[in-house]
């Protein structure tokens, strides 16, 4: 997909732009004026600083979203329980981190961060294991488990792990050292203006694990033996790969990557546990892993163009009042419908 | 016999068809009379699929024309196809496996919106044909459950009951069994005497020459030759396939056999479905020497050689490589190869290969251990090397490592999965079905290696279910029947009457 960039239009930019045509005929259709409202999208995305780190900020839940899709689906595994994932990957840095206090900042970091990678990888290594033993369909089983997590968040913040003497469904703030580096702090630092927008160290964390995850898949011993797997069970069994260490290895690593929802979110924006922080970033991952064919080092260009979209519809509202956000939405359906069409096509 | 005077059902005149540069089929002429079979042979890549899939109208020719009784046919469609009498029966058949014999024989043709009618109108018809022909096959059977050779037959009846005329046969015989396609070749004897004209597309020079009355010979997309069977033999025919002399003789050194390699005692194993396969098998494999095991498909030869391969447990049993018993609990495919076990898998496409990976990962499927390749990640350039290495020892073609091997013809897939195996110096081989789907030259060329690496001292066990192949190569020859080894004779003091009996289940004298 994204790699024939050699020939005509590069495929990822026939589809951003065929989204925004599919906005535009929306928008006339309610009668606002289309090149107006692509013109307040772009801007609100690109325009400016704040809009630019918005998006790198959004992109940056996409990448790790899209890394932990694409990492399974190369193991033929397709796993559509990143959301719930990651939910339960912030309830173990949170844990962590509201337990840092006095700990230095590197150290309350790292450990919160770690936390969230064991206790993503775990959520989603149920499923592998019930797959690898059981034979259970691992679509089915991480789609019911983004429910169960998303209830588990739900009890935890209405009950257990409530601030006390608090109204809202969400936990004390992390202790200070427990926050990732933002943007803002630095150019606050060097006497610069600041954006305005949470976007934080978590980005350069996403552009490394998108490294790893190309060297581990492309390089590795373990990575090959994951996509023979995943290309085929048969041949893979042929050459003496064992399909359940396989299956336990990509499920855990993918949802350890998921768990980077969870570290831009809490970590580097929220710092504290809150409800359904992820926002669908689980979910936007299948399309961004769609749209980069899969391969590690496409996502990021991927994940970008939909934090773009995510940016601009959400700066429309300001200008068009009468668009709906949903608009964006409206627009990625026809970005999947159309990714689906062309690897219709290639089979 | 062809009639006299009257058209040709089926003319073909002057067609060529390019892909891009390539030149698929070239100025391609030939006829088929009413009553005829006329057999096209020819290397894979020679042009045979796309002269089908230009007469079944599912590609359109550059130029030429075609010809139905004399009168000139527009083919756009298969549907246009199959209103001019001419029915196809594909060699990877297309046939839903859950639907019994009836429906597949109505699909597509189920003559209104509502199927009882169709139901009863194609029963009737199956009824009418298995009288006509004998071609009787149960309607309210799973086509899944139905063994291949009677798949088969549920094709062709399909293609009958649309009152085809022209009968496209493509490699009919690839998958079945020597008396199924001695049935299918009397089969199409009978169908042509009753009218029908039948075009028989093969690789296999000895079945044209047995059931057609003419053969065409088509290399790189042309008819080089065009011969009637009783008047040409299969050595000419190779010679015309391939463009130059084939040597059918393969010379083999007369050392004696060495010491025991592979010793296996009593093995037993179920199949896929938990039916015993392997009941109490035992043999032997010394250095030097060719174990050929003969049966008909489905005796248990599979299931053999994938217990020992370790890639199907054993139950019980014993097995012992080179005098050293082997953990029948840890032995794994990964295990075998590192004992000096070298697997080239009968199925190839399901086992032997990844067909989207490129060639170089295919060139280290199973061997991507080897610390050659990288010590800690695997290095890509030295990939590369070793399958630009393997190919070139083995002329695999095109040398193309970044190609997906699926894009590559059968004999050089089979080739480049004989090189992987073979050169990684393993001193037990074992091959199942080496040379299915692989032309001419490649089979040459892959029988000659085997008997090198036999007079090189290497152990090979050898599958197959062409018994002409078993007898070239095996010094031994094991009959399966049932899961049980029923015969073992010197390839010297036997013949095929002999091994045929053992393998129909006919029991073994006492000698």
């Amino acid at each position: 997909m994204i790699a024939r960039l050699g020939r005509g239009v590069p495929e990822p930019a026939a589809v951003g732009l065929a989204a925004l045509v599919a906005m535009a005929v929306c928008a006339a259709a309610i009668g606002e004026n289309p090149l107006g409202l692509l013109r307040a999208l772009v801007l609100g995305a690109l325009g400016d600083t704040e809009g630019l780190a918005f998006t790198l900020y959004y992109a940056t839940d996409f990448i790790f979203a899209g890394l932990a899709v694409a990492v399974a689906y190369r193991a033929g595994l397709f796993n559509i329980g990143v959301e719930g994932q990651s939910l339960v990957a912030g309830v173990g840095l949170a844990l962590a981190a509201l337990a840092s206090g006095g700990a230095p900042s590197w150290l309350a970091i790292l450990v919160a961060s770690l936390a969230a990678m064991v206790f993503g990888a775990a959520w989603a290594l149920v499923p592998g294991w019930l797959l690898a033993r059981r034979g259970g369909h691992v679509v089915i089983t991480t789609i019911m488990f983004n429910f169960i997590a998303s209830a588990l968040l739900s009890w935890l913040l209405v009950d257990p792990m409530r601030a006390q003497g608090s109204m809202q469904p969400e936990t004390r703030p992390f202790p200070p050292g427990a926050s990732l580096l933002r943007l803002d702090d630095a150019l606050v630092v060097l006497g610069l203006s600041p954006t305005g927008s949470p976007l934080n160290a978590s980005l350069a964390l996403a552009l490394a694990a998108m490294v790893a995850a190309h060297v581990f898949l492309f390089r590795s011993r373990l990575g090959f033996e994951t996509r023979v797997f995943g290309a085929s069970p048969t041949a893979a069994h042929y050459a003496g790969v064992a399909s359940t260490r396989v299956i336990l290895i990509a499920m855990g690593l993918s949802g350890a990557l998921a768990s980077g929802v969870a570290i831009n979110e809490l970590l580097g924006a929220q710092n504290r546990l809150i409800l359904d922080f992820s926002g669908g970033a689980g979910f936007v991952g299948i399309a961004v892993a769609l749209l980069a064919g899969n391969r590690p080092l496409a996502i990021a260009p991927a994940a970008l163009l939909f934090g773009f979209l995510y940016q601009g519809g959400a700066a429309l509202g300001l200008d068009y009042p009468r668009v709906s956000p949903q608009i964006v939405t409206a627009a990625q359906g026809v970005m999947v419908l159309l990714i689906g069409g062309l690897l219709g096509r290639r089979r | 016999m062809p009639a006299l005077g009257a058209p040709p059902a089926l003319r073909v005149f002057g067609v060529t068809k390019r892909f891009g540069a390539v030149v698929a089929n070239k100025d391609i002429s030939l006829d088929v009379a009413r009553g005829e079979i006329h057999a096209i042979v020819g290397e894979n890549g020679a042009g045979k699929s796309t002269l089908m899939s230009i007469l079944m109208g599912m590609v359109t020719p550059d130029a030429g024309e075609i010809f139905v009784d004399g009168v000139r046919a527009r083919i756009r469609s298969p549907r246009d196809a199959a209103a001019l009498g001419l029915g196809m029966v594909h060699q990877h058949f297309m046939l839903v496996d859950t639907l019994d014999v009836l429906d597949n024989v109505m699909l597509g043709a189920e003559g209104g919106a509502l199927l009882a009618a169709g139901r009863k109108r194609a029963r009737a018809r199956l009824a009418d044909l298995s009288r006509a022909h004998g071609l009787s096959v149960d309607p309210d059977a799973i086509v899944g459950d139905l063994p291949v050779g009677l798949r088969q037959r549920v094709e062709i009846l399909k293609a009958l009951a649309r009152d085809a005329r022209i009968i496209i046969l493509d490699e009919p015989t690839a998958a079945l069994t020597p008396d199924e396609a001695n049935d299918l070749g009397l089969l199409m004897r009978w169908l042509a005497a009753d009218g029908a004209s039948i075009l028989f597309i093969t690789h296999k020079l000895n079945e044209a020459l047995a059931v057609a009355d003419r053969i065409s010979v088509l290399r790189a997309g042309a008819v080089v030759a065009t011969h009637a069977a009783a008047a040409t033999d299969a050595r000419e025919l190779a010679r015309a396939m391939v463009g130059r002399d084939v040597d059918n003789a393969l010379s083999r050194g007369d050392g004696p056999p060495g010491r025991t390699l592979l010793e296996a005692r009593d093995l037993t194993a179920r199949g896929a479905d938990g039916r015993a396969r392997l009941s109490g098998v035992s043999l032997s494999l010394r250095a030097g020497e060719i174990v050929g095991v003969a049966g008909v498909a489905g005796h248990g030869q599979s299931e053999l050689i994938e217990v020992l391969a370790a890639m199907r447990r054993m139950e019980s049993g014993a097995l012992a490589l080179d005098g050293e018993p082997v953990d029948a609990a840890v032995y794994d495919p990964a295990r075998a190869r590192a004992l000096g076990v070298a697997h080239v898998p009968e199925d190839r496409s399901r086992h032997g290969i990844v067909g989207e990976f490129p060639a170089a990962g295919n060139a280290i499927l199973g061997r991507h251990r080897d610390r050659a390749l990288g010590r800690r990640l695997l290095d890509p350039g030295a990939i590369r090397a070793r399958c630009a290495d393997l190919m070139e020892r083995w002329d695999v073609r095109p040398r193309a490592p970044d190609t997906p091997v699926g894009r590559f013809s059968g004999g050089n897939q089979q080739k480049l999965v004989f090189a992987r195996e073979i050169e990684a110096g393993p001193a037990i081989l074992l091959v199942g079905q080496p040379t299915r789907g692989v032309d001419i030259g490649a089979i040459e060329a892959i029988h000659r290696r085997l008997l090198a690496l036999r007079d090189a001292g290497k152990a090979i066990l050898l599958v197959s279910v062409e018994l002409d192949e078993i007898f070239a190569l095996s010094d031994r020859i094991l009959v399966m029947h049932e899961g049980r080894i029923v015969g073992e004779r010197a390839t010297a003091s036997t013949d095929r009457r002999e091994i045929g009996l053992l393998m129909a289940g006919v029991v073994e004298r006492a000698a």
